[in-house]
C-alpha cells in the first residue's frame, strides 16, 4: 500500500525505483484495450493473454501490460512486444496461444500477424517502421503503450508528474507563465487561443477564487483524439490541470467529461483517486503547501455543452445555453469566478512544456503553431486510427503516407475537418499544412482533431445536408439565428437531396449562413454554415447536378438514384432475393438474371453489397 | 462605482456610467433600437438579436447584442448601418417563417419591408411564440415561482409547464400574459375565472367585498399575503376601495 | 422500499450545481426518470420542478419514458455516416418495427441513436448495453439481435 509522498524527493525517489524495475530483462507484452479496439473483441484477447501467462506460470518471466489506446486502430486487436518492438494486429483469442509459445517463449515471429504494406504486401514486424507509425511525432500518446491507465505507478515510472514537482519547487507562477507562453502553445479545442495569454488573463483577474477545467466535452461526431488520451493516460492530462491551477492561482478544478464516454470517466476517476493516494492531489500536494481539488462531472448528452460558457453552465446544474462573452470567461466564468478552460489536448501538452523547455517545444510544428497535434483520422483510408503529427504537415501527408490513401482504391474527394464546425477541403488542397491558420484560410478549422476522409462514392451534398440535421438536433435553441437559420438550410438541402432543389437554393444558402455567422450567439451557430459554404465552394458542381439535372454522382441520395440488375452479370445465385427486406427482388431460376422491381425497392443498398459478381448497378 | 464613460452613438456623444448596456444608453437618449426578448424588469437575456449594431473599439468591429454589451470608454456604435439592416431582415425572414400569421411578428417585418419570407410556403409555421423566454424568466425573477421553464432544446424548445400538465406553482398572477411580446400567452379573465391556457390553470378571482368586481386570483393574493405576512383580511376590498 | 432518491441526494451533498449528475444516477437506478422519483427530488432538494423537467428535457441522455431491457445506442457519427450507418438504423427500425427512439412492444429493446462514441476506425458500430459491434452491415443485424 502506497503511502503519501511528502516530498520532490520522495517522488524522485520512487521514480528512480520503478524505472529501474523495468529492466529487468522481461519480455514486455502491450496490449490495447482502448474504446476503439473494444468492437473488435480486444477485452476477450487481453483475458485470454492474462489467462494463458498464469496457467503457464510465466509471470514472472513476462511483464504484461493492458494499455489505452495505440493509435493503430485500424488493425485493433494489437499487441507490441519487446524486445524486438514487434507489431502483432488482429489479434484473435484462439492466437494467443501461439504468440506465448513462438514469440513470447522461442522468439519467433508469426508471420500471418504482421503488418503487410498495401502496395507490395512487404511484411514488416517492427512498430516503428510501419508507415502508418514511422511518419508521425507521438511525443505524447507514444506514452500509451508504455502505461496502463489504472496504475499510478506506470505513469510515475516513465517520468510523471516531475513536471509537476519542478513547477511547484522551482517556479514561481509568473515564471511558469511566461514559460507556457514561450512555447506558442495555442488551444487545442479549436479556437487556437494562446494557452499562456489565457492563464494570464485568468491570473490577473480580480477575484480570489479561480477555476480551472479540462474540457473533455468532445462531441464532433468522427473525434476521439480526446477520448483515447483521457482513457489511455489519464494522468497526463491531471498533472497539467494541477500545473496550470498552481499558475493561475485556483484550488478547485473541473473535468466535464462526456456521458458517451464511460471508459474515459472509469479510467480519469481512478486517476484521480490514485493521484490523491499518492499526494499528488488534494491537500499539501508533494508537501509544497499547494491545495487543489478535482471533481468529474458527467456531460448529459449535449454537443453544445463543449462550448465553453454552456459547459459551465452545466456545471452551476442548469441547461447547457450559451451567454455572450462580451466580458470573458477568465474572469467572469463558472459561478461568475475567473475560469481558465482549456481542452484535454492542451493539459496533457504542460507537463511536456514544463519538462523540456518552451525553446524545445517551439521548435516542434511550424511557426506561430508549435507543437504536435493529434487528429482521429477515419473514413475512407486504409489505415485509420489516432495520429500525432507536428504542426504544418501537409493534409496529403496524413493521408496517404500515414493513412495509407484511400481504401478500396477508390478516388480521394474530400477530407472535413474541425467536425461540425469545419469545413470539407478537395484535392486542391491536398497540399496545404495543416496549422491553425492554413486550415482557417481555406474555410475549414483545426477543430478538436477530426479528420474524415471521403471518396468517390460519398456526396458532398449528402455531407452538408448530415452536418446541419446533426447541428439542428444540438441547437440549444436559445437564439434565433441557430435555431431558425439551421432548421431552413437543413430543409433546403433535404429539398436539394429529394430532387426538389430550386435554382435560387445555393444563393438563399449563402444569404442564412451570413446570418449565421454574423448574429448568432455562440459558435456552434456561426461556424454551422461553414460545411455548407466549403461543399458549396469547392464543390458546386455536385449541387448544380442535383438541382439542375436531379441527379446524385456519388449515387447517394435515395431520391435521385435507381438500383438495377445488369442482365449480363448476374449468374442467377438468389443472394439478393434472399437479403432484400422489401421483396423487390424475384429469383428466376438458376443461370438467370434477377428481376428488380423499382416501386418495391427501398434503396437500401442490401443487394449492392452483398453481389459479388458487381451484378447490381447505382444510376 | 459612478465612473463615467464617454461612447459615441451614430455620430453623437454621450457619457454615461460604467456597467450600462448599450442598449440602456440609446433608449436614455431616445435612440430606436428595436427588442423582442427585452424588458425592462428583467435581465437581459440576448436571444431575440434584433437589438444588435456594430460596436467599434480601438481597431476592432463587431456585431454584438445592444442588450448584453457594456459600454466602454471611446465605444463607436453604428445602430442601422447596412449590415446590421441586412442582418435584422433575415432576422425578422426567419421568424416570419416561424409565425406567418402573429400580427406582432408581421407588422415588425413589414416595417423592413419583408413581407414573404424566401423558404417555400409548405415551410411556413403558425406559431405565436419566438421563444423569447420572458414569460419564464418574469415567473422566476420577477415573480419568484418558477411555475414555467424552457422544456426541449432546438427547435422543439418552448416554454411549457411541468410535464406539459398543469404548472401546479402557478399564482395566476398573469405577468408572464403582460410580458409576453407577441400575444402567445393566452390569458381570459371569464365568470368570475382567470384561464391561462398555455399552462393549463385556471383560477377563482377574488371578488372586492365593497364595489364586488372581481380583481384578481384569489392564489395570487394569498401568495402576496403570506410571503408580506400581511393580515387576513388585507385583500378582502381591491385597491381601489382601500 | 428503500429510498433511493434520497440516497443519491446525500451523496452529492444536496448541491444544486451536481443536478445533472444527480438525475443520471437516478436514471441509472431506474432505466429512466419516473416523475414520481423527480417530484421526491424536487421537494427534498427545495428545486422547482419546472427546473427539473427543464433539464431531464435538454439533456439526451435522459429519458422521461420507460426504456426496453436492452439498449440499443446506433452511432451516426460522420465517420460511421460516410461508411453507411443510416442504412444500418433504417434496416433496425424496420426488423424491430420501430422509430428511433422509441421501444418495441414487448419492451425488450429500445433503439437510440448517438452521435460518436469514439470508435470511429471501427464504423459503423452499434452497441448494445456494454456491447460493441463493429463494422456494421445490413446482414449482420438479424444474427446480432437474435442474441437477446
Amino acid at each position: 500500500m502506497r503511502t503519501k509522498l511528502k516530498s520532490r524527493k520522495e517522488l524522485e525517489e520512487l521514480q528512480k525505483k520503478l524505472h529501474r524495475k523495468l529492466d529487468t530483462g522481461k519480455t514486455r507484452i502491450s496490449i490495447c484495450n482502448g474504446t476503439a479496439c473494444r468492437p473488435y473483441g480486444s477485452n476477450p484477447v487481453a483475458e485470454s493473454f492474462k489467462s494463458e501467462i498464469a496457467k503457464q506460470g510465466l509471470e514472472d518471466k513476462v511483464d504484461f501490460k493492458v494499455t489505452g489506446c495505440h493509435g493503430f486502430c485500424e488493425k485493433g486487436p494489437i499487441a507490441i512486444i519487446e524486445p524486438g518492438n514487434i507489431f502483432y494486429q488482429k489479434i484473435k483469442v484462439d492466437d494467443v496461444p501461439e504468440i506465448i509459445q513462438k514469440s513470447v517463449l522461442n522468439k519467433e515471429v508469426i508471420s500471418k500477424l504482421l503488418f503487410k504494406e498495401q502496395s507490395t504486401g512487404k511484411e514488416i514486424t517492427a512498430q516503428n517502421e510501419l508507415p502508418f507509425y514511422k511518419n508521425q511525432t507521438r511525443i505524447i500518446l507514444g506514452n500509451n503503450l508504455l502505461i496502463d491507465p489504472t496504475e499510478i505507478e506506470d505513469y510515475i515510472a516513465t517520468g510523471g508528474y516531475a513536471a509537476l514537482a519542478k513547477a511547484l519547487f522551482e517556479l514561481q507562477p509568473d515564471k511558469l507563465i511566461g514559460i507556457v507562453k514561450q512555447s506558442g502553445l495555442r488551444g487545442r479545442g479549436g479556437a487556437g487561443f494562446s494557452t499562456g495569454t489565457k492563464w494570464e488573463s485568468c491570473r490577473k483577474a480580480h477575484g480570489d477564487i479561480k477555476y480551472v477545467i479540462v474540457n473533455a466535452d468532445e462531441g464532433d461526431p468522427g473525434a476521439y483524439a480526446n477520448e483515447g488520451l483521457l482513457t489511455g493516460n489519464p494522468h497526463s492530462v491531471l498533472e497539467g490541470l494541477i500545473i496550470g491551477a498552481y499558475a493561475i492561482g485556483a484550488h478547485q478544478g473541473f473535468i466535464y467529461v462526456r456521458n458517451e464516454y464511460p471508459l474515459a470517466l472509469k479510467n480519469m476517476t481512478i486517476a484521480m483517486e490514485q493521484a490523491e493516494k499518492h499526494g499528488l492531489l488534494g491537500d499539501n500536494i508533494l508537501g509544497s503547501g499547494f491545495d487543489f481539488h478535482v471533481r468529474i462531472n458527467r456531460g448529459g448528452g449535449a454537443f453544445v455543452c463543449g462550448e465553453s460558457t454552456a459547459l459551465m453552465a452545466s456545471l452551476e446544474g442548469k441547461v447547457g445555453e450559451p451567454r455572450a462573452k462580451y466580458i470573458h470567461t477568465v474572469e467572469r466564468g463558472l459561478w461568475d469566478r475567473p475560469s481558465n478552460l482549456n481542452n484535454v489536448e492542451t493539459w496533457a501538452n504542460i507537463p511536456l512544456i514544463v519538462n523540456n523547455g518552451p525553446e524545445w517545444f517551439s521548435k516542434i510544428g511550424s511557426p506561430g503553431n508549435s507543437g504536435t497535434k493529434i487528429f482521429s483520422l477515419t473514413g475512407k483510408v486504409n489505415n485509420t486510427g489516432l495520429v500525432e503529427v507536428p504542426m504544418g504537415i501537409k493534409l496529403r501527408d496524413i493521408i496517404f503516407s500515414i493513412g495509407g490513401g484511400i481504401r478500396g482504391n477508390k478516388k480521394f474527394k474530400a477530407v472535413q475537418t474541425g467536425g461540425p464546425s469545419g469545413g470539407c477541403l478537395p484535392e486542391k488542397l491536398l497540399d496545404s499544412p495543416v496549422d491553425f491558420d492554413e486550415l482557417t484560410k481555406a474555410g475549414s478549422m483545426m477543430g478538436s482533431g477530426g479528420m474524415i476522409v471521403m471518396d468517390e462514392d460519398n456526396c458532398m451534398v449528402d455531407i452538408a445536408r448530415y452536418f446541419l440535421t446533426f447541428l439542428e438536433e444540438e441547437s440549444c435553441g436559445k437564439c434565433v439565428p441557430c435555431r431558425e437559420g439551421i432548421k431552413r438550410m437543413r430543409q433546403v438541402l433535404n429539398d436539394i437531396t429529394e430532387g426538389k432543389g430550386r435554382e435560387s437554393d445555393i444563393e438563399l444558402l449563402g444569404e442564412i449562413s451570413v446570418h449565421l455567422k454574423e448574429s448568432s450567439l455562440c459558435q456552434l451557430g456561426s461556424s454551422a454554415p461553414n460545411p455548407v459554404l466549403t461543399t458549396i465552394q469547392y464543390f458546386r458542381s455536385e449541387y448544380e447536378s442535383h438541382i439542375k439535372n436531379k441527379k446524385c454522382p456519388a449515387g447517394v441520395c435515395k431520391a435521385l438514384i435507381q438500383f438495377s440488375i445488369i442482365d449480363e452479370k448476374c449468374p442467377g445465385c438468389g443472394m439478393c432475393v434472399k437479403t432484400c427486406p422489401s421483396n423487390a427482388i424475384t429469383f428466376m431460376g438458376k443461370k438467370k438474371p434477377v428481376i428488380l422491381d423499382q416501386s418495391k425497392c427501398i434503396k437500401c443498398r442490401t443487394c449492392y453489397d452483398i453481389c459479388r459478381m458487381g451484378a447490381v448497378s447505382i444510376e | 462605482m459612478s465612473e463615467k464613460v464617454s461612447l459615441t452613438i451614430n455620430g453623437n456623444k454621450y457619457t454615461t456610467q460604467k456597467g450600462q448596456y448599450v442598449l440602456q444608453v440609446a433608449r436614455e437618449n431616445g435612440i430606436e433600437i428595436p427588442t423582442l426578448c427585452n424588458h425592462e424588469a428583467i435581465e437581459p437575456y440576448g436571444a431575440c438579436r434584433l437589438c444588435i449594431v456594430e460596436a467599434t473599439h480601438g481597431t476592432r468591429t463587431r456585431i454584438v447584442t445592444s442588450c448584453l454589451y457594456p459600454v466602454e470608454e471611446g465605444l463607436v456604435v453604428q445602430t442601422n448601418s447596412p449590415r446590421i439592416i441586412k442582418n435584422r431582415k433575415m432576422l425578422l425572414n426567419l421568424l416570419l417563417a416561424r409565425c406567418s400569421e402573429n400580427k406582432v411578428i408581421k407588422d415588425l417585418a413589414a416595417e423592413y419591408g419583408i413581407v414573404k419570407p424566401p423558404f417555400r410556403e409548405e415551410y411556413w409555421e403558425k406559431n405565436d411564440c419566438i421563444v423569447c423566454g420572458l414569460c419564464v424568466r418574469a415567473c422566476e425573477q420577477v415573480v419568484g415561482v418558477s411555475a414555467i421553464s424552457l422544456v426541449n432544446r432546438g427547435i422543439h424548445k418552448e416554454p411549457a409547464p411541468p410535464y406539459l400538465k398543469r404548472a401546479k406553482a402557478c399564482i395566476g398572477c398573469g405577468s408572464c400574459f403582460y410580458v409576453c411580446p407577441t400575444g402567445a400567452v393566452k390569458m381570459e379573465d371569464k365568470n368570475g375565472v382567470r384561464h391561462i391556457y398555455n399552462w393549463n390553470v385556471n383560477f377563482k378571482l377574488k371578488k372586492c367585498s365593497v364595489c364586488g368586481i372581481q380583481w384578481a386570483p384569489e392564489a395570487q393574493l394569498e401568495y402576496i399575503r403570506k410571503k408580506w405576512d400581511l393580515p387576513v383580511d388585507f385583500f378582502e376590498t381591491c385597491p381601489n376601495c382601500k | 422500499m428503500k429510498d433511493r432518491v434520497s440516497a443519491i441526494i446525500k451523496k452529492y451533498g444536496k448541491d444544486e450545481s451536481q443536478l445533472v449528475s444527480i438525475l443520471q444516477d437516478i436514471q441509472a437506478e431506474y432505466n429512466f426518470l419516473p416523475r414520481v422519483e423527480l417530484d421526491k427530488l424536487s421537494k427534498r432538494m427545495d428545486i422547482p420542478q419546472s427546473q427539473i423537467y427543464s433539464l431531464a428535457t435538454f439533456f439526451k441522455a435522459f429519458s422521461l419514458k420507460p426504456r426496453g431491457k436492452h439498449i440499443i445506442n446506433v452511432c451516426l457519427g460522420t465517420a460511421c455516416h460516410v461508411r453507411g450507418t443510416e442504412l444500418i438504423l433504417e434496416s433496425l427500425e424496420r426488423q424491430l418495427k420501430i422509430n428511433r427512439g422509441e421501444t418495441t412492444e414487448d419492451r425488450n429493446f429500445t433503439l437510440e441513436t448517438v452521435n460518436c462514441m469514439g470508435c470511429c476506425a471501427t464504423g459503423p458500430v452499434v452497441k448494445i448495453d456494454d456491447e460493441y459491434y463493429g463494422q456494421m452491415s445490413n446482414d449482420k443485424v438479424e444474427p446480432m439481435l437474435k442474441k437477446y
